[in-house]
């Protein structure tokens, strides 16, 4: 009933909704490490459909070690958006435009 | 003894051209000539009226003699050295002369040294001396030493006198290379030479924007007839294998007939060649349609106007033909038109001297119509009566100019002859000089010009090619204006009322010993070389004289037929010049209205003779505003918007405006660049999709 | 059977709704929400799957560390409620055009293929039946000996996290006071005792 391609179809969805708020928001640098949550989430997704129907185990032990990075990856980005706030003062995304050529 | 005649005047060049650059780095250590001190040189020159005086508006132009600059350092030793040089070589040409004239010496050949040889054409410096050569030797050097002297005193406040004396042995050596040459490359180079030497010295006064253009239109007016004699080379190189006079005159009668194939029609070779060879002798010798530059050439200093424009350079067209005589006498059509063009030069010449108002010009224009004298004795066949000429008038035509020059240098600077007269009593060495020069111009019986002009004008009448008519008619009539225009000057500079201002009538003063006694001399020859040397040049023993040099003696039958000439042809020219010379006096000396009413009754004839025929303003619509017109236009067009546009600039604009562009990308903001990272992988998704 | 597409597709809506909201959220706090109750749904997922230690998991790791990080950063930083400003709209139709045209090409990719017909035999790990070990045990049983090394690395890319972290953000106080044993267990009398003579009466002052 509930194929492999469904669980594909909402990886696919999500992994999209997850770039287009990368670029789309002007707010603050906060919603684009989430939005790569997001995508590392839809990744996930993929892995464990992909092993659950196939029946192989290597998808999930894979998609932990997704899990792991990406929580290493946020802790470092938050501390660099932590250290970027003292520095600046601001965390709103139009305000960063130092690496302007 | 040839080479040192050859080369002492390049020696002298070299020293007088290392002591002027040596005075010159010790005057402007830096390099740069200090701002204004070059015009007080200009000055320092006398002025020459504007060309043409269409208006008739008298010009003020008295301008001092002195100049504020010091002399340059080595002056005297450069005029020394170099007028010593050429005095000895001047002494050793009348050796050579003489062992020539006594019949003793033989023509010989002395090579100097291997110039180059590529594939089949082999040049060597090498003196070719014969006869013509040693005459040309005697004038050359003679003129030249005489001019260089008499420079010491004409020159003597010019800050620049090294420089002029290098320049003046430098001309004078170029001229002696082309004389004694033995090929047609070694006699291109002596000709290229002293068109540079011209270039030079006209334009020696170089801060006088009038003098350099004078200078610029002398070259290229040249270039035009070398553009013509270059090709004659060309074509006696394709036709004789060589360019050496000796292999050229022994094979000339076995190529007389041929055809030729030339810009698409079959013509004789001979006739063409010798054609493209007399226009490079049109342009040096200010022969009719490239005469232009001649009496613009009178802004160089007077001693040059002697010396180049009288004397050598302008003859040295007159010694190709003659030199060439052998080939031209084997083509009828080219000799035709020499004494057609000839023949008008001498009668628009003339025509022009009458109402010339400048002094130096109306000897400028009485240069150019014995030049065409000249051609036009060369073009009947009888060229030892046409190089007779060159010798005598060389003579005279320089001691009217070096003549010239004291009377300018009398009225301090001023040659415009409305503000003279009156100088008779207070010049009076100048005064007979003067007049014994118009006397051997106009052909007074016993002067040199008597025995050489007359002679051309008998030739004419004996002439039997086709223009041979219409120039004894037009030599004719010219003999009239001659003694007509040459009367004139005498009179309207020394006789009459002064009508210069008081102060310069007060300053007349004759000139020092040195600027006299070349005067002497040639004054002298212009009395005495007729009486002396026409049994030899054109007597008969002519043929024994001449030799090989030229077509003479027994090959030239028209000095046969000038024995037998009837009594009232050998008397028409002494009564043409009567007639001139009484005409002037009425003019000028009875009832000096007469030539204002003339004037102003037949004011179009005299605007159309005052302005040169309106040559200078025909050429000047024909070629020079079409050149202009194509210069300006590949310049802007072709140089600056195409290439410059197209090109660097183009290019740089194109790189500046791209990169401006794309810098435009890096916005800073990290949402653009994610944006651009979206956009990069769809569209990599989407390639690899449909193209994989 | 029925029960599991309905969850499926509860689940699947509220998580991509979330998702949404997680970016087009205005106060910041609320797209933190919004992401948790996206990883929840996405547990749920999981579980559906068959995969039940990884969704513990992801809810323990994501849930309770990453996103309770997200929430500890949003509200120590000073953050603003920024009213969507004009620009972004801007770049809407655009950014939203090639989002889709990007679904659109995974959605093609995912609708046409199928799956290689000896695949069955290539699997590495197999899952256990139903009947088997859990799904904890089995992950564990390869986990520890197979991916060893991958389990270390892991850990080593967790630690460097773990210094990278305190190295940015460390901020040595001033006032602050603080042990530094090695000072303590480097005195010596000569430092650390002073002998003052004491008037008998008078004291110490």
């Amino acid at each position: 009933m509930i194929g492999l391609s469904h669980y594909l179809t909402v990886a696919a969805i999500l992994f999209t909704i997850g770039i287009f708020g990368i670029f789309i928001n002007r707010k603050n640098v906060i919603v684009i490490l989430m939005s790569i949550e997001l995508i590392l989430l839809a990744v996930n997704i993929n892995l464990v459909a992909f092993s659950a129907f196939l029946g192989d185990l290597v998808g999930q032990v894979f998609a932990l070690f997704v899990l792991t990075v990406a929580a290493a990856e946020a802790s470092i980005g938050l501390a660099i958006l932590v250290v970027f706030y003292r520095n600046r003062g601001s965390i709103a995304v139009e305000d960063i435009n130092v690496m302007r050529g | 003894m040839y080479q040192l005649i050859v080369f002492l005047p390049l020696l002298g060049a070299i020293i007088g051209g290392a002591i002027s650059v040596w005075g010159a780095a010790r005057r402007f250590p830096g390099g740069e000539p200090a701002a204004g001190a070059e015009d007080h040189a200009a000055d320092a020159g006398p002025h020459i009226s504007a060309h043409g005086d269409e208006s008739g508006v008298v010009h003020e132009t008295h301008h001092e003699d002195e100049s504020h600059e010091p002399a340059a350092e080595g002056s005297r030793a450069a005029e020394l050295v170099t007028s010593g040089f050429l005095i000895v070589a001047a002494v050793l040409s009348w050796v050579a002369f003489i062992g020539f004239w006594f019949g003793g010496a033989e023509p010989e050949r002395v090579p100097v040294m291997n110039w180059f040889t590529s594939g089949n054409l082999g040049v060597d410096w090498a003196l070719h001396i014969d006869t013509l050569t040693v005459v040309m030797l005697v004038v050359v050097n003679t003129v030249s030493a005489l001019v260089h002297v008499y420079s010491i005193g004409y020159m003597a406040h010019d800050p620049y006198r090294p420089r002029f004396f290098a320049y003046l042995s430098m001309f004078t050596f170029a001229m002696l290379a082309l004389v004694t040459s033995d090929n047609l490359v070694q006699l291109f180079f002596g000709w290229e030479g002293v068109g540079l030497a011209s270039y030079l010295l006209i334009g020696f006064w170089y801060t006088r924007p009038s003098a350099n253009a004078a200078a610029i239109k002398a070259f290229v007016v040249n270039r035009v007839g070398d553009f013509g004699f270059a090709l004659g080379i060309f074509a006696i190189f394709l036709l004789f294998k060589s360019v050496d006079y000796e292999t050229i005159f022994a094979n000339a009668s076995a190529v007389a007939g041929t055809k030729m194939h030339f810009l698409s029609w079959n013509v004789d070779a001979l006739t063409v060649t010798c054609l493209l060879l007399f226009m490079g002798a049109m342009g040096k010798s200010a022969q009719f349609l490239l005469h232009t530059w001649l009496p613009d050439a009178m802004e160089g200093p007077t001693p040059v106007s002697a010396l180049i424009h009288a004397a050598t350079m302008v003859t040295a067209g007159v010694f190709m033909v003659a030199r060439l005589s052998p080939l031209f006498d084997l083509a009828p059509g080219a000799l035709a038109f020499v004494t057609f063009i000839g023949a008008t030069t001498a009668f628009f010449a003339a025509t022009v001297g009458l109402v010339q108002n400048d002094i130096k010009r109306v000897v400028a224009y009485s240069t150019c119509s014995q030049l065409g004298y000249m051609f036009v004795a060369l073009g009947i066949g009888a060229y030892p009566v046409a190089i007779f000429h060159l010798f005598t008038h060389a003579f005279f035509k320089a001691l009217l100019f070096l003549g010239s020059g004291s009377v300018i240098h009398a009225v301090g600077g001023e040659q415009d002859m409305r503000k003279m007269g009156g100088l008779r009593t207070r010049i009076p060495v100048t005064y007979w000089m003067m007049v014994i020069g118009t006397l051997a111009l106009t052909g007074f019986p016993l002067t040199a010009g008597y025995f050489s002009k007359d002679a051309i004008i008998e030739a004419a009448f004996h002439g039997t090619n086709a223009a041979a008519g219409y120039a004894w008619a037009l030599v004719v009539f010219a003999a009239l204006l001659t003694s007509f225009y040459s009367w004139r000057l005498i009179f309207m500079t020394f006789h009459g009322e002064p009508r210069a201002s008081k102060e310069v009538m007060d300053h007349v003063h004759e000139s020092p010993p040195v600027m006299l006694v070349p005067l002497y001399v040639l004054a002298a020859g212009a009395l005495l070389a007729g009486l002396v040397f026409t049994g030899t040049f054109i007597g008969g023993g002519n043929g024994a004289f001449w030799r090989e040099a030229l077509i003479a003696g027994e090959h030239a039958p028209i000095l046969e037929a000038m024995e037998q000439s009837p009594w009232w042809v050998t008397y028409l020219p002494t009564v043409m010049m009567a007639i001139g010379a009484a005409v002037a006096v009425w003019f000028y000396l009875v009832d000096t209205r007469v030539p204002r009413e003339l004037a102003e009754r037949n004011d179009w004839l005299y605007r159309f003779l005052l302005n040169k025929w309106y040559f200078d303003e025909l050429y000047d619509f024909i070629f020079v505003r079409g050149a202009n017109l194509l210069g300006r236009f590949l310049w802007k067009q072709g140089d600056g918007w195409t290439i410059d546009g197209w090109g660097p600039d183009g290019v740089s604009a194109w790189v500046l405006d791209i990169t401006q562009r794309v810098v435009r990308l890096q916005s800073g903001y990290l949402y653009h660049y994610a944006f651009a990272m979206l956009i990069g992988v769809a569209a990599l998704v989407t390639w690899l999709m449909f193209a994989g | 059977m029925i029960l599991s597409a309905i969850f499926f597709y509860i689940f699947s809506a509220v998580a991509i709704g979330s998702a949404v909201m997680v970016v087009g959220a205005r106060n910041p706090v609320h797209s933190v929400l919004f992401l948790i109750l996206a990883f929840f749904n996405a547990a749920g997922l999981f579980v559906l799957l068959g995969a039940e230690f990884l969704a513990m998991i992801l809810v323990v790791v994501y849930v309770g560390a990453v996103a309770v990080l997200f929430l500890f950063v949003v509200m120590m930083l000073d953050v603003d409620f920024v009213e969507l400003r004009q620009g972004v709209l801007a770049y809407l139709p655009v950014g939203a055009l090639v989002g889709v045209v990007l679904l659109a090409e995974l959605l093609i990719v995912l609708s046409g293929w199928v799956f290689a017909p000896h695949l069955a035999a290539t699997v590495v790990v197999p899952i256990p039946g139903v009947g088997g070990v859990s799904n904890t045990a089995a992950l564990g049983a390869v986990l520890y000996t197979r991916y060893v090394f991958y389990f270390e690395g892991a850990g080593i890319i967790l630690l460097v996290a773990m210094i990278g972290a305190i190295v940015l953000t460390l901020r040595h106080k001033v006032g602050v006071k603080r042990q530094s044993i090695s000072e303590q267990n480097a005195r010596d009398p000569a430092t650390a005792v002073e002998v003052r003579k004491v008037e008998s009466g008078v004291g110490l002052t």
